[in-house]
């Protein structure tokens, strides 16, 4: 238990930061000139922080399995970011945005870490303004603001529909600032196959060409890991078909500790599955829970009624549907945080009041929300009696300048006019809380090796409010790890570049190359797809949005006994010396096949319910979650031991000395 | 639904690639494109020969790596979406579907479907950014009013995904509209001024060395971008470049 | 200054100024040529200035074959390149479906144009030319109306004529609006600039038109 040691720095929480800052080492501008430094993942946390080292004077190499650093899946976040900026003027500061971001996780954070988020928050609007990032103004000249979800002030800062886009794009640009002053070298279409420790330390890492296949080696003095979240264990997820736990994986089987792997967030408001040929799932913003009602059907029978067709939804009378959010919450009503919005929907559809063919589906109606703005839009243009239609098509435009790029996605994806008739949606595998396990510095359980963004699990415990995955990938990238990696670097000053010409090298290449000679030779009858679906269709049936100890058992034995099957049948065509996509998919879904199997005993360990892990056996008699503070106030650490069923628990107790801790209610 | 596919296989950069044809079956309206062809890859694997390679990520329309040139448009018959969300109620039982790589000298093929798209990096690498370190103690964000409209424009320009469907659609090649995006969401906003001069030259210079076509106004990028960005774009990075020209 | 000339923008600059001026140049030919058919006396006078004025003669007449030869050239040295761009071609290209025939084929309307030209200079220019310096005659300020009726009386020539100023009319259609594209105008103006282009692509050329065909319906007879 003793190298868990978060190095969170003493005195009040609102000068830790600080005070740390004052206290650790730094590096000479002159020596960080020979100072080398590996960032994985190109998307917001491992953009800014490629940034942000190179304009400090670092020597940069970055890399990303995508053909360009702006492809990275964080491009993909639509509502916001969130930032403690109060230009509102609704009482917002730096300790409501760290205690919304405590409570909406369910206290299951560490007090410090989100602290610091919220202190750095209002720094990364500036930032990304001054990078020339088109946020959302009012008529005025200054920045707009919208809400979300689980927080009662307007702190999210926008741009459109496609603010993970601008965001990603400016750390882009202010990548390619330092690419063309040669302090970045960019590895693109290159992918992380193994992390090198030389005496212990983080010193570089093995990587594939993926157009030449070739297998290369890259030193550092240290290496940061900013490679997104797991969430396509599940194989249908809002990320990208890429997206992938590899590098994180890699880096625990050499000695990183996994925290958190069971938290994940289910996104209420996707668009539902169509068939068995879905690839992936698509995200409607939570922004639209602005306006949007969610309803089902209040009896079963028009409920069934609506599955056959035979009833549609907009000539269901007002009286005969039930919004349930605004129901069961009536203080957040249809903005309760993600992880609740998520289990009501599942609740009802469980109940049998889904409205599609599959009977998973609610819907998400602007009608009301469309009257209201036509009306008002009607008055400002001096129109006193205006009839119902002219309402409705004012209203429509209103809703059009807001959410049209939303609209016109689904429209396309669905085949159906969201403005005429309500939308579907149902949950959907979204983020990841849990990640590698990191100090206060971000740095893991080996020396050297840091992790950032969404590959760690440092600030949104057990559940993740809306728009904050941007502002911590951004934190991370643009604020904190260019400075604590520096009191980690200051030992290296004298150490001269890490030679590639070493037995540690030489020993996980040949790891790596029989690892791939392993996947191309089973030769066998299924494809990688046929495996991810497999895995899939087990963590969301038994790891998904509400679990119990029989299926979590079960998920373990069938995860163990499907990556044997795997290992032993897979089929993968072509060759290792050139691109080969189904190799690059075969080696990432390997590694979903463990890290699955440890997600499965790690939600089996916590007996509670808190955020997104909902465990059946902790529940309140109405069905809320149950948390357990007494036993599970700790984050979960898991060290690699071999096997999955063999990795060894360390806990993180967390302090709350800022925060009393609560039921979260939303009611 | 069945159609009959024709598809651009090529080994490598360095081999000669050719027409081959695919007959596929049980094809759903509500696939997308890219969900079509994963069906045809499955099939492919499973008779144990090489599936078709082809970029793709987000699979949302909005990460710009889906590509396909789909019976001659880039992104296909469908205006405003990207290949993954093209969705085959689009498409006819008994199609004849010819899908081929972005064509450009500047794109050069690496294998079937994928092509080399990293001149636009180097557009971008060399200029298209506002100088500015992270410091955490530049202005307050609100320090500079900015005019709701320029801002909406800037917008508009910056939501360009860089796919490249506007150097597959033009006949020439040309990467106007692309570079124009970026140079016009800086030539928008008050920040991006101080370094208008050398950017819109810097990345006009860089465009041309990629061996890029030249713009001749046919329009046809507007109506292929998948993000609707318009040729306003271009004239405003041809005023750009002419004023810096004059300024020296 | 070498990057400017270099430079895929400028180029297309000049090509759009170049092209600009043989516009002008075309609505200016256009008003001397009607006078043809309503003024033969006003015809006669004016071709006679611009025969013999020497500041048409030795500073217009040059830019305006300056003008000719650098559109052409530039028109062509921009052609390759585009060309280039693309060194593998698709097996299926819909290019109507995104853009307009006209604005596609500039090189083809612009090459047929230019054949004409050639017809053109020769059937007037050169004629002048070994009128004046060659064979050395007299000036006289009466015969262009008659010389040019007489131009029109194979059928051959005038139909020629007719093919050379639709095509002028397709390239006009494009070519003038889009000018003001490369040259960075596009704004409230725009949709007028395309009116007129409209108006004037077609109104020219069929002005053009329908005094090739008066003449060589009504031919002087002597």
């Amino acid at each position: 238990m003793g190298i868990l040691d978060s190095k969170i720095p003493a005195g009040p929480l609102e000068d830790k930061w600080t005070k740390h800052k004052n206290t650790i080492d730094l590096v000479n501008p002159a020596n960080k000139r020979n100072i080398d430094i590996i960032v994985v993942g190109t998307g917001l946390a491992g953009g800014s922080a490629a940034a942000t080292l190179a304009e400090l004077g670092y020597n940069v190499k970055t890399f990303c399995y995508q053909d360009s650093p702006r492809r990275a899946h964080s491009i993909a976040a639509q509502g916001g970011i969130n930032a403690a900026k109060n230009y509102q003027g609704d009482g917002d500061s730096n300790y409501r945005l760290f205690y919304d971001t405590v409570k909406g996780g369910d206290y299951r954070a560490r007090e410090a870490n989100v602290y610091r988020l919220a202190e750095v928050s209002g720094n990364i609007i500036d930032q990304c303004v001054a990078q020339g990032v088109p946020f959302a103004r009012e008529y005025g000249g200054l920045l707009d603001n919208r809400s979300f979800g689980g927080v009662l002030v307007s702190r999210t800062f926008y741009a459109k529909g496609q603010t993970g886009q601008q965001l990603l794009l400016g750390a882009y640009a202010a990548m390619n600032r330092q690419i063309n002053r040669g302090k970045i070298q960019a590895y693109n279409r290159h992918e992380m196959m193994d992390l090198v420790k030389v005496d212990g330390k983080a010193r570089g890492i093995i990587a594939r060409d993926l157009v030449t296949g070739e297998i290369e080696r890259h030193s550092a003095h240290a290496v940061v890991l900013a490679t997104g979240g797991y969430g396509n264990v599940f194989f249908l997820s809002t990320n990208a078909m890429g997206s992938n736990v590899m590098a994180a994986w890699r880096a625990h089987r050499r000695g990183a500790h996994f925290a958190n792997p069971c938290y994940t967030q289910i996104h209420p408001t996707c668009i539902p599955v169509s068939g068995d040929h879905q690839s992936k799932l698509t995200l409607m913003s939570e922004s639209l829970r602005n306006d949007g009602r969610i309803w089902v059907p209040k009896r079963l029978e028009d409920a069934e009624a609506i599955r056959n067709g035979n009833l549609k939804p907009t000539q269901l009378k007002e009286e005969d549907r039930d919004y349930y959010l605004e129901r069961r919450y009536p203080a957040f009503g249809n903005l309760v945080p993600r992880d609740v919005a998520s289990r009501a929907a599942k609740e009802r559809c469980d109940a049998g009041f889904g409205v599609n063919k599959t009977g998973e589906a609610v819907y998400l109606d602007f009608a009301a929300a469309i009257v209201r703005y036509g009306k008002e839009k009607a008055l400002i243009s001096g129109m006193k009696d205006a009839d119902s239609q002219t309402i409705r098509n004012l209203g429509e435009e209103v809703i059009e300048a807001k959410y049209g790029n939303l609209f016109q996605m689904y429209e396309k994806i669905v085949d159906e006019n969201p403005y005429k008739t309500p939308m579907m949606i149902y949950p959907a595998v979204h983020y990841t809380m849990g990640g590698l396990w990191v100090d206060y510095n971000l740095q893991t359980t080996i020396e050297g090796c840091y992790a950032a963004g969404e590959a760690n699990f440092s600030d949104h415990g057990a559940n993740r409010l809306g728009a904050s995955a941007l502002m911590q990938g951004l934190a991370d990238g643009y604020f904190v790890l260019p400075y604590t990696i520096g009191d980690y670097l200051s030992q290296d000053i004298r150490t001269g570049t890490i030679s590639t010409d070493s037995a540690e090298f030489d020993a996980v290449e040949k790891e790596v190359r029989e690892r791939i000679e392993k996947l191309m030779s089973a030769n066998g009858t299924h494809s990688v797809d046929y495996y991810h679906k497999k895995l899939g269709k087990i963590m969301w049936n038994k790891c998904g949005m509400s679990r119990n100890a029989k299926e979590l058992q079960e998920a373990i034995d069938e995860i163990s006994e499907l990556r044997a099957d795997f290992w032993a049948n897979v089929k993968i065509p072509g060759k290792p010396d050139g691109m080969n996509q189904e190799l690059e998919k075969a080696g990432r879904v390997a590694d979903f096949l463990e890290l699955g199997e440890l997600f499965a005993k790690d939600a089996l360990t916590r007996n509670e319910s808190c955020g997104g892990h909902f465990r059946e056996e902790y529940q309140t008699p109405d069905g809320e979650a149950l948390r357990d503070d007494e036993n599970f106030k700790f984050v979960s650490a898991w060290e690699y031991k071999g096997e999955p069923k063999d990795a060894v628990l360390h806990k993180e107790d967390l302090v709350y000395e800022n925060i009393e801790l609560k039921t979260r209610s939303y009611k | 639904m069945k159609l009959n596919l024709k598809i651009w296989r090529q080994k490598d950069a360095k081999s000669k690639g050719q027409m081959v044809d695919y007959p596929i079956k049980g094809v759903e309206g509500d696939m997308s494109f890219l969900e079509m062809l994963d069906v045809l890859n499955e099939e492919l694997i499973n008779k144990g020969e090489e599936p078709v390679e082809f970029d793709h990520d987000c699979r949302e329309g909005i990460c710009g790596t889906c590509s396909l040139q789909i019976n001659g448009e880039p992104h296909g018959p469908d205006r405003l979406v990207t290949t993954c969300q093209l969705h085959m109620r689009k498409f006819k039982d008994g199609d004849t579907i010819v899908i081929e790589p972005f064509r450009a000298s500047a794109f050069p093929v690496i294998k079937d479907l994928i092509v080399d798209r990293s001149a636009f990096d180097r557009i971008q690498q060399a200029g298209g950014y506002i100088s500015v370190n992270t410091s955490g103690n530049t202005v307050d964000a609100n320090a500079i009013p900015i005019d709701k409209h320029a801002a909406d424009e800037a917008m508009d320009a910056a939501t360009c995904i860089g796919c490249g469907a506007c150097v597959a659609a033009c006949k020439n090649a040309s990467a106007m509209l692309f570079t124009s995006a970026k140079v016009s969401q800086f030539a928008l906003l008050p920040q991006g001024q101080v370094e208008a001069v050398d950017r819109v030259q810097n990345m006009v210079r860089q465009m041309d060395l990629e061996g890029f076509g030249n713009c001749t106004n046919t329009g046809a990028c507007e109506v292929e971008c998948p993000k609707g960005i318009s040729l306003e774009n271009i004239a405003r990075m041809n005023r750009e470049y002419l004023s810096a020209s004059l300024k020296g | 200054m070498s990057g400017l000339i270099k430079s895929s923008i400028a180029r297309k600059v000049v090509m759009a100024l170049s092209g600009l001026f043989l516009v002008f140049f075309l609505g200016q030919h256009f008003v001397i040529n009607i006078t043809s058919v309503i003024a033969p006396d006003t015809f006669n006078s004016w071709s006679h200035f611009m025969g013999y004025n020497p500041l048409v003669q030795y500073v217009l007449q040059p830019i305006l074959i300056a003008g000719v030869v650098v559109h052409f050239v530039m028109g062509i040295a921009l052609e390759l390149k585009n060309t280039r761009a693309r060194a593998v071609k698709y097996v299926k290209y819909s290019g109507g479906s995104n853009a307009p025939w006209i604005s596609r084929n500039m090189i083809i309307t612009g090459l047929v144009v230019l054949a004409f030209l050639g017809l053109h200079l020769y059937d007037f220019w050169v004629h002048e030319m070994v009128y004046k310096y060659i064979e050395g005659h007299p000036e006289d300020a009466t015969r262009y109306h008659a010389e040019t009726v007489e131009k029109f009386v194979p059928v051959w020539r005038t139909v020629l004529y007719v093919i050379a100023f639709v095509l002028l009319a397709l390239h006009l259609l494009h070519g003038f609006a889009s000018s003001f594209q490369t040259m960075g105008i596009n704004n409230k103006y725009s949709s007028g600039i395309k009116t007129f282009t409209k108006i004037y692509a077609v109104a020219i050329p069929l002005g053009f038109v329908l005094i090739a065909i008066y003449h060589h319906l009504n031919p002087i007879t002597h």
